[in-house]
């Protein structure tokens, strides 16, 4: 009975340590916890805040004559060399009738983007009947007027500090007035490729040539691991040089992806001659950085089959490659699929192997194939990030959060593609 | 007491005890072809107890036969000179404490051990007269004679039916659609399942309760129709009920095959075997009739053990 009591009593007297113990070690979880959440919630909020404005892009309504002398000055519509530029000018020129002199026309005709003239050809092109009529059109404005417009610029700098003159400020404020000057969505954005105007520049080229990416490297990064994992995993003798393969696949998931690039380079473009700056050969990079990662989760995915499933289909009689691809393979598939779309997500956000096989350069055209020039969604960003103009500034923000949004689908994908198959079963 | 001379002293025992095959145990040396080596003593030698098999090996309709088998899992020598015969249509229940290399010698039958890298087997088994470890072998086809239920329920993920007709599916036993519908309803119904699951065949095997699903394990081996049926402490995770629901059923499939079980329940060796097989330490101690271990053990091992002195 004593001995009893004093076992409690011991028990009691250590509780309150114990308890003290768990408390902190709670609040320190709680803590990390919040900081963590504290960070991404300043990163979204600065990155929402930033970029959301570029989803909206300010356009200038003007009452542009399509002049038959113009656009079809032999009869025949001439979309190649017709001066569509002239046309806007001279709407402009009939908004703001008192302005004279050369240098003033000239800030007057700043205040339209270049796109303007594009935007009538391609009008004309579509509907050739248009020729000759006058339409009230929505055409963009320049970068500038959209930085003031949205806020970026402030009038009430002195002149010399901001892009647009005191003159140019009046005529958007006199455009405003006339209800002419309207922010409207931004689809430039999602069907232009790269500009060096930022109001024409869009991430479709880049986003196209992401796909493109990483579509060879689903293709070829796929089969090979699961292969690979597979063999490793189920056939493979357990030897020294097993082990070191599977050492060296291991090391490989931790070389910086620089380094896949530069081998990329010396392999796929100086020696197989493969084009530059073509999606394949950055797809091909991406496989080889992609490949470690699908093996490493694949093999996870095939260890974590119960071996009692295993010994069920062979004691039954099934062969090792039947006992593969009937009971092991459709078990680990779910997280061999997470392994490999958490794979492609990281290739989607690489960038730094990209830029030794000449994906950084700027492309305006949205490739259309495997071997057409492009780039990347996280080199656009990179190349907006660096250039000067204001308005690139916002549409870098909106790039990243069209490819987070982009990496969010993908994990999402991999967490309901597991939950659905798992259900399955 | 050695194995040759019990083999000269052969008691009257003996010759009533296997009516068909009145011969005692087999010295090693004299079945086996090779020469066995000699067996190294046991644990137990200071207490003056030898080693070497005692009772009857043999089996009356002897189909199976082990001779001198050694089970080598890396350095550690799991099986030491097991012979033994397995008879048609005879349920034999292997027993002794954990550890004592019973599963081992169920799974060198249908050579489960070639799946564990370090393990070495040497000695003969042979499947009517032919070597199950010969090269021409092929473990496929062994394990379609020689099937096995495993401790644990172990169903596929798959539809109840998929279970039973995956075995009939690799092995090519069913023509059509309606064959292998045939062979599903009768294994399903000679594990006495059928009437539990007939109206949702299509539903995951794994929903079923644990003695369903051992008995659809069952079902799943016997629908490839082997010949002798390994059952690997097929009750252990089942509670009572269902150990007797798997007990009725080895009664009735011995009457088709050969049912070769481990059990840790003496009991159940007891109520399910006609003979019995006592391991220890890697040992075949005693083979004999099950009530001749039960009531009259020969070896003090065994004895001990089903007294409840060891294990």
């Amino acid at each position: 009975m004593a001995n009893e009591l004093t076992t409690r009593e011991k028990v009691n007297r250590g509780l309150g340590r114990r308890r003290r113990k768990e408390l902190a070690f709670k609040t320190i979880g709680l803590l990390a916890t919040g900081v963590g959440v504290l960070f991404l919630g300043v990163f979204f909020a600065t990155l929402i805040g930033k970029g959301a404005s570029a989803f909206q892009q300010t356009f200038v309504q003007l009452e542009i004559e399509l002049s038959r002398d113009v656009i079809a000055p032999d009869g025949e519509i001439d979309l190649a060399y017709a001066d569509f530029d002239g046309l806007v000018r001279n709407a402009l020129r009939r908004e703001f009738p008192d302005v004279s002199g050369r240098s003033e026309r000239r800030e007057l005709y700043r205040l339209v983007s270049i796109g303007a003239g594009y935007q009538l050809r391609d009008l004309v092109a579509g509907d050739p009947d248009l020729v000759g009529t006058t339409q009230r059109l929505w055409v963009p404005a320049s970068s500038n007027v959209d930085m003031l417009i949205k806020g970026n610029i402030d009038p009430s700098l002195d002149e010399s500090l901001r892009p647009l003159s005191d003159q140019q400020v009046g005529w958007v404020r006199a455009l405003q007035q006339d209800g002419m000057i309207e922010k409207r969505f931004n689809r430039a954005l999602f069907t232009n490729g790269d500009s060096r105007e930022p109001e024409l520049a869009g991430i479709k080229g880049a986003m196209m040539g992401s796909f493109y990416m990483l579509l060879v490297t689903l293709v070829l990064a796929f089969p090979i691991g699961v292969a690979a994992a597979i063999y490793l995993e189920e056939f493979a003798p357990r030897n020294r040089w097993s082990d070191l393969i599977e050492v060296n696949i291991n090391n490989l998931a931790a070389v910086p992806s620089i380094v896949f690039g530069l081998l990329g380079l010396a392999v796929f473009i100086d020696w197989m001659a493969l084009p530059r700056s073509a999606p394949l050969v950055g797809g091909l990079v991406l496989t080889l950085l992609t490949l470690p990662v699908i093996i490493i989760a694949s093999r996870a995915a095939i260890k974590a089959v119960p071996p009692s499933i295993r010994e069920a289909a062979l004691g039954l009689g099934a062969s090792s490659t039947q006992v593969v691809f009937h009971h092991v393979l459709p078990l680990a598939m779910p997280g061999m699929l997470t392994g490999a779309i958490i794979g492609m997500s990281r290739a989607l956000g690489e960038s730094a192997p990209l830029l030794m096989i000449g994906m950084v350069a700027f492309i305006v055209d949205v490739p259309g194939g495997l071997t057409d020039p492009a780039t990347a969604l996280p080199v656009q960003i990179y190349l907006w990030a660096d250039s000067p103009e204001r308005a690139f500034a916002e549409r870098t923000s909106a790039a990243i959060i069209v490819l987070l949004a982009f990496l969010l689908m993908m994990n999402l994908a991999a967490v309901i593609l597991r939950k659905r198959m798992e259900k399955r079963w | 007491m050695t194995m040759t001379a019990m083999t000269e002293t052969t008691p009257d025992s003996y010759v009533t005890s296997a009516e068909s095959a009145a011969t005692p145990d087999r010295a090693p040396t004299g079945s086996g072809q090779k020469g066995a080596p000699p067996i190294p003593p046991l644990q137990e030698s200071k207490t003056g107890l030898e080693t070497g098999t005692v009772g009857n090996i043999e089996a009356r309709h002897p189909f199976m036969i082990a001779e001198d088998v050694n089970v080598y899992y890396g350095d550690n020598h799991a099986l030491r000179d097991v012979s033994l015969e397995i008879g048609k249509k005879e349920v034999i229940a292997l027993i002794g404490p954990s550890g004592c290399g019973k599963s081992t010698f169920l799974r060198c039958l249908n050579r489960m051990n070639d799946s564990i890298e370090s393990a070495r087997v040497t000695g003969r088994i042979t499947l009517d007269g032919k070597d199950i470890y010969r090269k021409e072998q092929d473990p496929v086809a062994l394990r379609a004679r020689v099937g096995m239920v495993f401790q644990k329920p172990n169903p596929f993920p798959k539809s109840i039916y998929d279970n039973v007709a995956y075995g009939p599916r690799i092995h090519g036993l069913a023509a059509d659609r309606a064959e292998l519908d045939a062979i599903v309803h009768t294994s399903l119904e000679r594990a006495g399942l059928l009437n539990e699951v007939k109206d949702r065949l299509d539903e995951p095997g794994t929903s079923l309760s644990g003695g369903q699903q051992q008995r659809l394990c069952i079902a799943r081996t016997i629908a490839v129709n082997p010949e002798v049926i390994l059952m690997d402490e097929p009750c252990s995770a089942l509670d009572p009920i269902a150990t007797a629901r798997i007990e009725d059923l080895m009664d009735e499939l011995c009457e088709d095959y050969a049912i070769v079980i481990v059990t840790h329940s003496m009991q159940q060796a007891a109520r399910v075997s006609r003979r019995v097989a006592y391991f220890h330490l890697g040992l075949l101690i005693e083979v004999d009739e099950t009530d001749k271990i039960f009531t009259n053990p020969r070896h003090k091992l065994t004895e001990d053990y089903i007294t409840g002195r060891i294990g």
